[in-house]
């Protein structure tokens, strides 16, 4: 199977004043087409940061990461933007809606940035699938936490991405909710056929992958394949 | 990937900048009310002084009632006749000034006879009542007599004017006649009358003043400012000169020139309060928006595409702002004519043209813009990695945009200001003060910071701790609040001080040691009657002076006329044509000031003549301390050396002298005399002005008491609109520090909640906040004033050409009021968090 995400001895470091704080340390995986991937690991242990890597939202001190056959490391920020938009779903812990926006208008910016003519039958059609279709003209704020979470599933499978980076998707919500709002990621991600990354610290979640790599301390710990293949 | 370009069109960019505009519409307010104001006031005050130059040339003809006019304050010489006959004179008048006595009630008054020959005038009305009066006074034989004199002396048509010796029936009430204002004419009212009857008065003899003017129409396609250009030199030598529409055009412009100055600072500080209005407005909102654009980016969106949006949302509210700023300015400017008319010698038609409007709307995109862009660039350089809660640093990355961004602010205040002042100087220096200000209050701000930081108070209790920490712990708001607060004092302080500069220059004195009746054109042998009549009527007299009339006949041993061919020296045409009225006395007077040289009292006969010059004329005559000038008097040559300068007051209303003669010189000379006396009331003032003029009815009375109260009144209505004026920027002012204060809300309003959550009571938050506003808002505005205090001075010097006299306003309530205002809406920024649970508040305000 072909690999959509290949990282290669990668290291993040932060300035602290006069301190420097290296955050990952060599950390080298790779991710195959259509796969469901967890990454998991302690508070501190560099998943937030990794997941930036991996998407393009920031750039390694050295090493390097593959996306979707582009090495992004060579890209400059406008050209991983356009990739994102392309390539790319993403799904937060604090939801990340606009709120200026409704539900609607949400859905429909990552289709509109690449100019489609359909954007709002399709995010009609999302909206539907997320059992939100009813509450398209409202604003996040007239929203509950999961009704706002389904928003941002619906935006996050708009663009037809073939990877998804889920931040903590639960980690705002209640154990039911959570649920339902995990259940639904799954369906959508199956019907789509998308490569999932989620990044938890919910072992049970996590165990619901294909394959888990564990972080501590900035290091990878294991990467194993999961018993649910 | 190279040439990434994302397929959103501009179309969507404007339909982004939409949704999220119109949900943010409450939050723009203050944004927006920052550009009407501002906009409105430069809009108002641009089309107000357009239409008053738009008039100004529409009427200058019609003031002048002919295209060129030729006067001469003596009987004209044979060129000037030969001038006058050759270019053909459509009219001719001359005019005097007279007392005329009203024999249906006794009573007398000072008037200007205006005695015409031909139909004058050729543009403008004789708007006279009845109508046709202007047209049959002339066949008639009878005088057109100024409409306030006739109700002041109860006269109707059909009633006699006595003028000097001849008697004429009043044929009409003359309402208006090119060529004269209000204040004139109530110094000496017009009367009208025919040509052919001026010998009759008698009137005209030696040392009365009297002035021939010759009226011109000419065809469109003469060229008048050559024409003047050419007789002028000529004319000048023979004490007559050539006056054209034109100038008479650019000497009305002239006439409002302060007040025009005024205006403009008034527009000018209007529009900075504004632009910090929006920059510090703007500010709060792009900081909210700033976790929007890394969703955005997350997205997909390029760094272009999110600074559009948020580019288009505020230059479309500029836009907004600029129209209704403009529709406000428009508005507000047609009650400007209506206060101002009386000052104005010619009707203000309103009418609206198109360079202000497209300047203000204009200047509503651009400044929303440039001031925007600050803020702005903070969308450019937010990374998306904020969403992931990872606060990124912008390691300065802007700074060469910020660069960029101000030296543009930089410009745009300079042409700005240039636009208004029309003079690059003027509008260099307004920039560099401007500058300098924001300079100092940055310096101070700083400065303040670290002296609390180093002489922290340790043993203080916790709220008073708290409050000082606030100042320069991270993310503290005490730069930016005491530029916004510092700078919006300075300019609304500057406009007050500025405005009193121009109200104290004609505050008038009315005390009984400033006279209020003058005496002209007293002969010599009269001098002692008149002035015992004064005394016999119960009043002082407060001047005697003696007037000597006397010209320049050489300076420095040049002889004035090889002086007017001299184009190296350059001593001006004026002072070599002017007939000086002198006089000689042993003592400088109130409005005097000694500059260079020493004061000579009197001098013996035989001994050197010694003479003191006003500073302005020495300038204009090329001449200095211990030069040689010799006058002729009447004749005589008398040669003198200057020995002092003096600095001359003009604007004080007292008989001020350009040349003045120790005792001892002139006391033989051909002279007549100007006395001068205080009265108390109109009952006094008419009895002695009758009593005076039967017994001397050569002699002049002017009585100043009416003019004071035309002065007045016109003061009201120019004093009302720079009020106004005033008034409009400082309401930009507080909208402004609304705007600047709230800027802070959100940093203190989660410490709030946060001291609220582990137990503070409401009384602390409430100290810790005041208490931090109280010190940021009195060292902004105090700062703000003092250096407004010293750019005053600078303008009353500079631009004015006044002396300052500094009010205690901006000190006695500015600073307290500016400071509690700062306090209030600091209080304000609380509310919530003292009325609500901590949770909500933190939920609601994200």
């Amino acid at each position: 199977m072909s690999k959509i995400l290949k990282i290669h001895e990668l290291e993040k470091t932060y300035s602290s004043g006069s301190k420097k704080i290296t955050v990952l340390h060599n950390i080298s995986f790779e991710i195959e087409k259509g796969a469901v991937f967890s990454i998991v690991g302690p508070s501190g242990s560099g998943k937030t940061t990794l997941l930036g890597l991996c998407a393009g939202l920031d750039s390694p001190n050295s090493g390097s990461v593959e996306l979707c056959g582009h090495k992004i490391t060579e890209l400059n920020e406008d050209e991983r933007a356009q990739l994102r938009n392309r390539e790319v779903g993403f799904i937060f812990q604090n939801f990340q809606l606009l709120p200026t926006l409704t539900a609607l208008e949400n859905v429909i910016v990552p289709l509109e940035l690449q100019g489609s003519k359909n954007a709002i039958k399709i995010g009609m059609e999302l909206l539907d699938k997320v059992g939100l279709s009813d509450r398209f003209h409202h604003y996040p704020s007239q929203l509950s936490g999961g009704e706002q979470q389904r928003v941002a599933l619906a935006r996050a499978f708009s663009n037809k991405p073939t990877i998804l980076f889920a931040d903590e998707p639960t980690g705002n919500l209640d154990e039911e909710t959570g649920e339902k709002v995990i259940q639904l990621l799954f369906e959508l991600n199956k019907e789509a056929g998308t490569t999932l990354v989620i990044i938890t610290h919910d072992l049970d979640l996590a165990k619901r992958t294909q394959q888990i790599l564990r972080l501590k301390g900035g290091k990878i710990m294991s990467n194993e394949r999961t018993a649910t293949v | 990937m190279k040439n990434a370009q994302s397929k959103a069109t501009l179309a969507w960019l404007f339909k982004m900048a939409w949704r999220d505009g119109k949900a943010s519409s409450s939050r723009l307010l203050l944004f927006m009310a920052s550009i009407i104001l501002g906009i409105a006031a430069v809009v108002s005050i641009q089309l107000f002084s357009e239409n008053l130059k738009e008039n100004i040339k529409i009427q200058s003809k019609a003031m002048m009632g002919a295209d060129f006019v030729i006067d001469s304050r003596q009987d004209p010489t044979p060129k000037v006749k030969a001038i006058v006959d050759s270019l053909v004179p459509s009219a001719s008048e001359v005019n005097f000034s007279s007392m005329a006595l009203f024999p249906k009630n006794g009573e007398s008054k000072l008037i200007k006879v205006r005695a015409i020959e031909g139909r004058f005038p050729f543009y403008g009305t004789l708007e006279t009542e009845p109508v046709t009066a202007a047209a049959t006074y002339q066949e008639l034989g009878g005088a057109l007599v100024d409409a306030t004199l006739m109700l002041q002396y109860n006269l109707n048509k059909g009633d006699s004017i006595k003028i000097g010796k001849l008697s004429l029936p009043i044929i009409g009430t003359l309402n208006s006649i090119p060529g004269s204002t209000a204040i004139s004419a109530s110094v000496a009212p017009t009367v009208l009358i025919p040509y052919r009857f001026v010998n009759k008065t008698e009137l005209l003899q030696f040392g009365s003043r009297k002035e021939y003017q010759f009226f011109f129409t000419a065809p469109s396609t003469m060229n008048l400012e050559q024409l003047s250009k050419k007789l002028n030199p000529i004319l000048k030598s023979e004490n007559a000169d050539i006056d054209t529409h034109i100038n008479e055009s650019k000497r009305l412009g002239r006439r409002s020139e302060n007040v025009g100055k005024f205006l403009n600072l008034a527009a000018f500080i209007a529009l900075l309060l504004g632009s910090i209005g929006i920059a510090s407005s703007v500010h709060i909102y792009i900081k909210e928006k700033l976790r929007h654009v890394a969703v955005l980016k997350c997205l997909g969106a390029s760094r272009k595409q999110s600074f559009s949006i948020f580019l288009i949302q505020i230059a479309f509210i500029g836009l907004l702002g600029g129209i209704l700023g403009t529709l406000l300015g428009i508005g507000l400017q047609q009650a400007f004519p209506l206060l101002l008319q009386e000052f104005l010698p010619f009707d203000v038609e309103i009418f609206i043209t198109p360079q202000p409007i497209i300047m203000g709307i204009l200047l509503g995109v651009l400044m929303s813009v440039l001031f925007a862009l600050l803020p702005l660039l903070g969308t450019w350089y937010v990374s998306p990695l904020e969403v992931l809660r990872v606060s990124q640093q912008n390691d300065g990355k802007p700074r060469k945009a910020r660069i960029v961004t101000l030296a543009a602010i930089i410009i745009f205040i300079y042409l700005f200001s240039y636009w208004l002042l029309n003079d690059w100087l003027f509008a260099f220096a307004f920039v560099i003060g401007v500058a300098i200000t924001f300079s100092i209050l940055a310096g101070s701000a700083v400065l303040f910071m670290r002296a609390v930081k180093k002489y922290f108070p340790e043993n203080w209790g916790f709220t008073a701790r708290q409050s000082l920490l606030n100042l320069y712990r991270p993310n503290n708001q005490t730069m930016v609040l005491i530029l916004a607060i510092g700078l919006g004092t300075f300019l609304i302080s500057t406009l007050y001080f500025t405005k009193d500069i121009l109200l104290a220059k004609t505050a008038l004195e009315k005390n009984e040691n400033n006279p209020n009746i003058i005496l002209l054109d007293v002969q010599p042998s009269q001098r002692d009657e008149v002035a015992n009549a004064i005394v016999d009527n119960g009043f002082k007299v407060l001047d005697n002076i003696s007037l000597i009339t006397m010209r320049i006949h050489s300076i420095k041993g040049k002889l004035a006329n090889d002086l007017r061919k001299d184009s190296i020296l350059k001593v001006d045409k004026w002072v070599l044509n002017h007939e000086f009225r002198t006089t000689f006395r042993d003592s400088l007077i109130a409005s005097e000031e000694l500059v260079k040289g020493e004061w000579v009292p009197e001098i013996k006969a035989g001994e050197p003549i010694v003479v003191s010059l006003s500073e302005d004329l020495a300038e204009r005559a090329k001449v200095d301390v211990g030069d040689n000038i010799v006058f002729n008097v009447q004749g005589v040559l008398m040669e003198t050396t200057v020995g002092s300068l003096r600095k001359v007051d003009w604007a004080k209303m007292q008989m001020n002298f350009t040349v003045v003669f120790p005792k001892g010189v002139l006391e033989n000379a051909p002279q007549f005399h100007v006395l001068a006396t205080h009265v108390p009331d109109n009952e006094s003032a008419a009895l002695l002005q009758r009593n005076l003029v039967k017994a001397f009815p050569t002699i002049s009375v002017i009585d100043l008491r009416q003019m004071y109260t035309v002065v007045e009144s016109i003061l009201d209505k120019i004093s009302w609109v720079i009020n106004f004026m005033a008034f409009f920027s400082i309401l930009t002012g507080i909208i402004v520090l609304i705007g600047s204060v709230r800027t802070s809300k959100y940093q203190r309003i989660k410490e709030s909640v946060l001291l609220r959550t582990m137990g503070a009571k409401s009384n602390q938050i409430l100290k810790i906040t005041a208490l931090e506003y109280l010190y940021l808002g009195l060292l902004g505005s105090f700062i703000g004033i003092l250096l407004s205090f010293i750019g005053s001075q600078i303008l009353a010097t500079v631009l004015f050409k006044e002396p300052f006299v500094p009010s205690a306003i901006p000190f006695l309530v500015f600073l307290p009021g500016i400071t509690a205002l700062v306090l209030l809406i600091g209080l304000s920024n609380i509310r919530s968090v003292l009325s609500s649970p901590p949770l909500e508040v933190l939920r609601k305000e994200g």
